[in-house]
């Protein structure tokens, strides 16, 4: 690609496959307290991390 | 200046100097050159020859045709405009617990102009939580957790540390519990350091995976928010002691928690103070409270708030060059690792999965609503028993949310607070548009910033 530079290397709806396992750390548990962000939070899941 | 639009599948804008396309549903991050940009904003309604004569003063046509496919490929692999997806939303419906925020101390020794627990108590009467109730708690949080094996325990209060003694037991009892069913607690502490000494900040960085320090940047903002009991600033005595408490984690978790309020917009300037003292992970959170508060942030606010976020973004780079491990929390995006689309739609799991247990042992469904007592959802004695309420918060998600469904920044923000949508719109499925407007900006810059690293 010339013109496009791809930031992420994962296409979000692949990890439905082996979503929701819970495992991760709670949000609002982590820095904040009072406002959601979501996307600074690490997959705990071991499957999907051998990827 | 920062252009932005979006067209239900995508969403694009231009800050520190990148153009940046952002595919909502593939969860795709494009940095893109400017033709790229240009072709995207005619992309889905017109054909490419139509393109490439509206194009054509600015552009070569062989140039517009390669560009034009570098998206047609982008959207064959289905990496831009994508289709939106469907998850089945189930969301726990083992009804599993695996975060508590443990009310240890509904008293405090501090006296925070903007504090949502009413300088400690909640509203409520000053109490410290005994170690039964404590320990009943976290035999309440393993018996909840179903197959999960990592679960949190965050001590708050009011201040925690006012009540060291039952935190220190209550993490000895905690890893009497991990060995028998074979769990994993990970414990955090969130303070305002006021009562951090030798002995306790040695039991801190052994035994807390994270801690939150609170101080609110720069002396004068700092003391005029947060007043010891005898209304002197609090800054002078904390400082210090936050200080050496960071020495001691060395390679460990903290964060330096900051609030700002209209008192302070110009909030770039206290991230910069904790830089200064040496402060690498650090947060800054926009208050929360009544719009008739004089230090309440308003909609007359956005703007200069807006700016604000990106002046810092710029400002942050700066710094991030000198100090690789400087880490502002809302501009931190992990773009490959970063968790999954049923995490990314449900948010924090407040009343579900997540839920805070007073000092008398009552169950409500986060902090932020402990003392309502329409939130509470029972007690560690009768366990959950208001359903309809855990039902409710369960089922408040980005795609059952209104303004949610068809926003760009859903999978980031996952819907937002819900104590922030109750108490500015009496609703858990209304997000508070000051907070989403805030969290869209703080995303963009976050995007920005990775795209220029």
């Amino acid at each position: 690609m010339e013109y496009i530079k791809t930031l992420t290397n994962k296409n979000l709806k692949e990890t439905t496959l082996y979503a929701g396992c819970g495992e991760c750390q709670t949000s609002c548990q982590s820095a904040c307290k009072t406002s959601c962000t979501v996307g600074n939070q690490k997959c705990e899941n071991e499957k999907a991390n051998e990827k | 200046m920062n252009m932005n639009m979006n067209k239900g599948r995508i969403h694009k804008f231009y800050l520190n100097e990148k153009y940046i396309v952002l595919d909502i549903n593939s969860g795709s991050v494009h940095v893109v050159d400017e033709i790229v940009y240009d072709i995207i904003e005619y992309y889905e309604e017109y054909n490419f020859e139509e393109i490439a004569t509206k194009l054509r003063n600015k552009y070569e046509y062989t140039n517009i045709l390669s560009a034009y496919n570098e998206i047609k490929q982008l959207e064959n692999e289905g990496l831009i405009f994508s289709e939106n997806m469907d998850i089945n939303l189930e969301y726990n419906k083992e009804n599993i617990v695996k975060a508590m925020c443990l009310h240890v101390a509904h008293d405090c020794n501090l006296k925070c102009r903007y504090c949502f627990a009413s300088q400690g108590n909640f509203n409520g009467e000053r109490k410290l939580m005994d170690l039964e109730t404590g320990k009943k708690a976290l035999d309440f949080l393993v018996k909840s957790s179903g197959n999960r094996r990592n679960l949190e325990v965050d001590f708050f209060g009011g201040e925690p540390l006012m009540n060291f003694d039952v935190v220190k037991e209550l993490v000895f009892y905690g890893r009497e519990l991990e060995k028998k069913h074979n769990k994993h607690f990970r414990f955090t502490i969130t303070t305002n350091g006021l009562l951090l000494n030798e002995e306790n900040m040695r039991f801190i960085n052994e035994n807390m995976d994270n801690i939150v320090l609170s101080l609110d940047g720069r002396k004068t903002v700092n003391d005029y928010m947060r007043m010891t009991l005898n209304d002197n600033g609090s800054y002078d005595i904390i400082v210090p002691k936050i200080k050496e408490m960071i020495k001691l984690r060395k390679d460990k978790d903290y964060y330096v928690r900051g609030t700002f309020t209209s008192k302070n917009l110009d909030f770039s300037r206290d991230c910069i103070e904790y830089y200064n003292h040496g402060f690498k992970n650090i947060s800054m959170e926009p208050v929360v409270t009544d719009l008739d508060k004089d230090y309440a942030i308003r909609e007359e606010h956005i703007e200069t708030i807006m700016k604000e976020y990106e002046e810092f973004s710029k400002i942050y780079m700066n710094l991030r060059k000198e100090s690789p491990d400087f880490l502002f929390f809302h501009f931190m995006i992990d773009l490959n690792q970063g968790p999954c689309a049923v995490k990314k739609s449900v948010g924090c799991g407040a009343g579900s999965e997540y839920i805070a247990v007073t000092p008398e042992g009552d169950i409500y469904p986060c902090h932020q609503f402990v003392g309502e007592e329409k939130f509470k959802l029972g007690t560690l004695e009768t366990g959950i028993i208001n359903i309809e309420l855990r039902e409710q918060f369960k089922s408040a998600n980005v795609n059952s949310k209104d303004s949610c469904k068809s926003c760009w920044a859903k999978y980031y923000c996952s819907g937002g607070c819900h104590a922030n949508a109750y108490y500015s719109n009496n609703s858990i499925m209304k997000p508070h548009d000051i907070s989403c407007k805030m969290e869209k900006k703080r995303i963009e810059c976050a995007l920005s910033i990775l795209a220029n690293e």
